[in-house]
């Protein structure tokens, strides 16, 4: 086990390049055979698979170090070439150095002078704590200055122009560079001339980018799987060497024997080509090496680059142990806290405990349970009990608990053991769903453990994590130390992420049927007998007592009022007025007297105005939530959360509620009216363009006459759609389940609903009328030229009435915009996302609340300017000052409202979170990854 | 001296050349030593006009520090510090 708490600080790391003495001094064998193993199966010696390189077959022994596998590390081989070869990945830093340095004495081209000058500039940005980007930049001026030069001031000799002919080919006024001439060049250049140039010439001498060894990785790194015929399949990496060795080979034979030159040349230029793809197979201008059958191998480059590399998947995104992925759903009486968690999974996450005099009898019984503990039944109620799967000594030897040793092993048990116990309710995960965009895509969970094999999560904690429950996954995250615990329990719980850092609201409230339940529960006079109070009471956890009943319903029976519930789940000392969803904005506000029952009045915890909606409990709007979290802590937000769900629950239960096609029926006279208005909005378009195409139609300033016409066109079909929408409307009244939900907050729109039962309006693209498609017109239905409303994508028709075919297609070119529109949007925001938390992730606000990044730089004197947290905000602003004003005031019930008003346009708060993604269930599924390779 | 100052417009913040004495004031509040502050080059238009308005025998060197008072969308007014870099 490595020893915790010793750490070191690294206080730099230099990067340089591999000299051929140390390529071979570090090798433990030269590599000079293509062939692997011989027919016994056995390595052969100096081939690519040599035993001095490493062992990966268990058994044998490391030639090198003697250590057996997993103790022996590998070690490196070499090759040596038979001529030199450019080295691909540095390519350009070896064109930068032929044009800054003279061709025949080596010299920088620069003055004395120059070179000083440089040298000062470089030294002077690292005492300024420039980073290696910024050297990059002085020494990319010093090249820029040297290549501008025609003469060498050293020499006299004229400079001749180098062009790179790519990939890895020098060419000098038409004649081709041998890597052998680019290597002599570039030893010419003394030491002292590499400084400017950006190069330690202790440590990087340029002609070692032009190789003459090749180092072999050891086998460790290219492992040969064995397949289950017996034969051998080598790693992409072998195969690759073993095509560098063969025409190494060939090229050494050749050159000895005296071929001729034009032999030697092309086998010269293909071992350049094998080494190339050897470093990098995606190299541009190279055909990819390939796999016998097809497939491109991957190289070296390969395994570290892009989202499958190393860097992304296996160092930045590493798969970790105690963790748990299943499909989640939903579970009503959950608290926000809460995570249903399977039984199977909780019996194999662990959460190690060390055994101490205080809890060694608990875990002794634990471990008597052994790792499958049967869930007890008594009582007439399952039980499950937590077991243990392992148990570690103090010198780290692991015990594995079964049914028959659980009894030995509970008796053996010590202080100072390490007892790997089954999770169980009340235990403190991480919850986390995918893309986590947020900090409150990963919150802190209470296990509560269950049957079935699904994650249960209450619904209110849907938001945050933007989840749903059409075949999501989630993960879970067992903490393994106390610290993480407490961690996890003070800043991570669900209960404290209720107020968003992004626009100081809440972002966990009630959704969907639980406003549409609070709403019922509380609109105009509702009543419930005691049958029904009891219902909705039994899951409700309340401090207060039920009151008297209002009233004495027909059958001489106690009624209580909906509102009297509600007020019981409220804290006592609340005190609130503000204006609820439903409100129509009527002049003047009747407050109190609403004829609408649109006003809320909360007096000293008692609601005896108004109705429960979306502005008041929902996630996003919810006032009573915003204030709760805000003055009266999280605990209590979270119960009163928890409780609005239940009695809202209770409340639409005790009703009954449901929606239907039919609650789109309007009668027969309306849908007279709807045609009619229609009707007449389609001759007014046909009255503009005839007064268009006579020349009659008045221009607007700033508008072309076209632009006019479109203008006044798209005015008049608007409004027919939105006269459709009110003459639907009138006859959709409250009692219509539709329409309550669209009024209270709960889902759709009441433009959704008028474009089920009025008229679906005008398709736009790209915010104009239809228009592409045939030659001057939209679909060969119409005449060539025409303009009306129908030949321009005027839907006339409901969804439910159901469209004309002409008018489907271009309902679909509508659809069609929006669905390419979320697309591109979300794989964009995705990938500015990304840079934006690469360039971010390691700054923090520390304790003096300056914000720092890892270097202890100061990035800004105070956070945000204002030292404010933005969770802690009022929609953005640091101080409340309505809110005290309403403190002071007191009730003056009029003068808050007037306050009210001008609040709540949320700071950040986008249309899409009120609206709660309308279109989410198709856009899903978009790859995040745009940009590659800019990273890393 | 440039064509105009730029210091006199609106949209460009206070800048303004912090002494010796209170520079190591401000590093001491901050626990910091200079290269720890955002940068800002000499070249900038502003330290430019600075150096022209100021007409000191040395000028600007690099190491001093300039406090900007820049307005604030959170706290009306704000008071940032950067070191002069070349």
């Amino acid at each position: 086990m490595i020893a915790r708490g010793v750490s070191k600080r690294i206080s730099s790391i230099r990067f340089a390049l591999l000299s051929p003495e140390e390529i071979r001094k570090m090798s433990a064998v030269k590599i000079i055979t293509a062939d692997t193993y011989d027919d016994d199966g056995f390595p052969i010696d100096m081939g690519l698979m040599d035993l001095h390189l490493g062992v990966i077959e268990p058994g044998l022994r490391c030639k090198t170090c003697g250590r057996k596998v997993d103790e022996c590390p590998g070690h490196f081989g070499h090759i040596d070439l038979a001529m030199n070869v450019i080295h691909v990945g540095y390519v350009k830093e070896i064109k930068k150095l032929l044009d800054a340095t003279c061709r025949k004495c080596g010299r920088l081209l620069l003055t004395k002078e120059q070179t000083d000058e440089f040298k000062k500039s470089l030294e002077r940005v690292e005492e300024f704590g420039g980073d290696v980007a910024d050297l990059g930049l002085v020494t990319k001026e010093t090249v820029r200055e040297a290549a501008s030069k025609a003469v060498c001031p050293h020499c006299g000799a004229t400079r001749t122009k180098i062009t790179l002919d790519k990939p890895t080919s020098f060419r000098e006024e038409g004649h081709k560079l041998t890597p052998k001439e680019v290597r002599e060049r570039l030893e010419r250049i003394p030491d002292l001339d590499l400084i400017p140039l950006g190069l330690d010439p202790r440590v990087c001498r340029p002609e070692w980018m032009v190789l003459t060894a090749l180092p072999v990785p050891p086998v460790t790194v290219r492992p040969s799987i064995t397949l289950e015929s017996g034969d051998r399949s080598e790693d992409d990496l072998t195969h690759k060497l073993v095509d560098v060795l063969r025409i190494n080979q060939r090229l050494r034979e050749n050159r000895d024997a005296g071929a001729p030159q034009l032999i030697v040349e092309d086998l010269w230029e293909l071992l350049q080509y094998h080494v190339t793809t050897y470093f990098d197979n995606q190299t541009s201008g190279l055909p990819p090496a390939r796999h016998r059958s097809g497939r491109p191998l991957k190289t070296l480059v390969q395994r570290l680059k892009g989202k499958e590399g190393r860097f992304r998947s296996n160092l930045s995104g590493k798969r970790v142990n105690f963790s748990a992925r299943t499909v989640i759903s939903p579970d009503p009486l959950i608290s926000i806290n809460e995570v249903g968690v399977p039984v199977a999974a909780a019996k194999e996450l662990t959460i190690p405990l060390t055994v101490s005099p205080y809890n060694i009898d608990a875990l002794k019984e634990m471990i008597r349970r052994g790792p499958e503990p049967v869930t007890v039944t008594g009582d007439g109620k399952a039980r499950y009990l937590p077991g243990v799967n392992y148990v570690i000594r103090p010198d780290g030897r692991r015990i594995k608990v079964t049914d028959k040793n659980a009894e030995q092993v509970a008796e053996m048990l010590e202080f100072n053991f390490v007892v790997e116990r089954h999770l169980t309710d009340g235990d403190i995960v991480l919850f986390n769903r995918q893309p986590s965009l947020h900090r409150m895509s990963m919150m802190g969970h209470q296990v509560r453990v269950m049957p079935g094999k699904t994650f249960r999560l209450s619904l209110s904690v849907c938001p945050p994590y933007n989840a749903d429950f059409d075949g999501d996954e989630m993960n879970l995250h067992v903490l393994q130390s106390e610290e993480a615990r407490a961690e996890a329990k003070v800043l991570m719980k669900v209960q404290e992420h209720i107020l968003s850092p992004r626009f100081g609201g809440p972002v966990i409230g009630a959704i969907h049927d639980h406003i549409t339940g609070a709403f019922l529960l509380t609109y105009m006079n509702s009543m419930f007998n005691k049958n029904e109070v009891m219902l909705i009471l039994s899951m409700v956890k309340s401090h207060r007592d039920l009151p008297k009943a209002v009233m004495t319903g027909p059958d001489g029976k106690p009624r209580w009022s909906g509102k009297q519930l509600f007020s019981l789940i409220l804290p006592e000392t609340l005190n609130m007025a503000f204006k609820s969803s439903i409100c129509v904005n009527c002049e003047p506000c009747l407050y109190e007297k609403c004829d609408y029952d649109a006003y809320v009045r909360i007096k000293d915890g008692n609601f005896d105005v108004g109705t429960m909606d979306e502005k008041a409990v929902g996630a996003f709007k919810g006032k009573i939530i915003d204030k709760l979290a805000r003055d009266y802590g999280s605990d209590t937000v979270r119960e009163f959360i928890d409780n609005v769900t239940k009695l809202s629950i209770g409340a639409i239960m005790v009703r009954g509620f449901t929606t239907g096609i039919a609650d789109e029926d309007i009668p027969e006279e309306a849908k007279k009216r709807i045609s009619d208005s229609l009707e007449s909005a389609v001759s007014r378009v046909n009255e503009l363009v005839r007064q268009y195409k006579t020349g009659e139609l008045e221009q607007m300033p700033g508008r072309s006459m076209e632009e006019t016409l479109e203008v006044e066109v798209m005015k008049v079909l608007g409004k027919a759609r939105d006269g459709a929408g009110d003459i639907a409307g009138q006859y959709l009244g409250m009692e219509n389940s539709a329409v309550i939900m669209a009024k209270c907050g709960a889902r759709g729109s009441m433009l959704n609903l008028s474009q089920m039962a009025g008229c679906i309006g005008q398709q736009a693209v790209r915010g104009e009328r239809l228009s592409r498609g045939y030659w001057n017109r939209t679909l060969p239905h119409f005449k060539q030229g025409d303009l009306g409303a129908e030949a321009r994508g005027f839907v006339k028709h409901s969804y439910k009435d159901g469209l004309t075919p002409t008018e489907f297609f271009f309902h679909s070119m509508g659809g069609r915009e929006g669905i390419v529109d979320t697309a591109v949007r979300t794989s964009r925001s995705g990938y500015m996302q990304r840079r934006l938390i690469n360039a971010l992730e390691d700054i923090k606000v520390t304790e003096d609340r300056t914000v720092r990044n890892t270097a202890d730089s100061i990035v800004q004197v105070l956070y945000g300017e204002d030292g404010i947290d933005p969770s802690r905000s009022i929609q953005g602003d640091a101080v409340d000052v309505d809110g005290i004003l309403i403190e002071a005031l007191g009730d003056e019930a009029q003068i808050l409202a007037k306050i009210e008003e001008k609040r709540f346009s949320p700071y950040a708060t986008l249309e899409k979170d009120m609206m709660e993604g309308q279109e989410e269930e198709e856009s899903e599924e978009v790859d995040y990854d745009i940009g590659e390779g800019d990273d890393q | 001296m440039p064509a105009f100052n730029i210091l006199n417009h609106e949209m460009v913040p206070e800048h303004r050349l912090v002494g010796e004495a209170e520079a190591e004031k401000i590093m001491k509040r901050f626990g910091i030593t200079k290269e720890q502050l955002p940068k800002i080059k000499m070249t900038d238009p502003a330290i430019r006009v600075l150096e022209a308005t100021l007409k000191e025998k040395e000028g600007i060197r690099e190491g001093m520090i300039v406090e900007i008072k820049r307005n604030s969308k959170t706290s009306e007014q704000f008071t940032a510090y950067r070191l002069i870099t070349r």
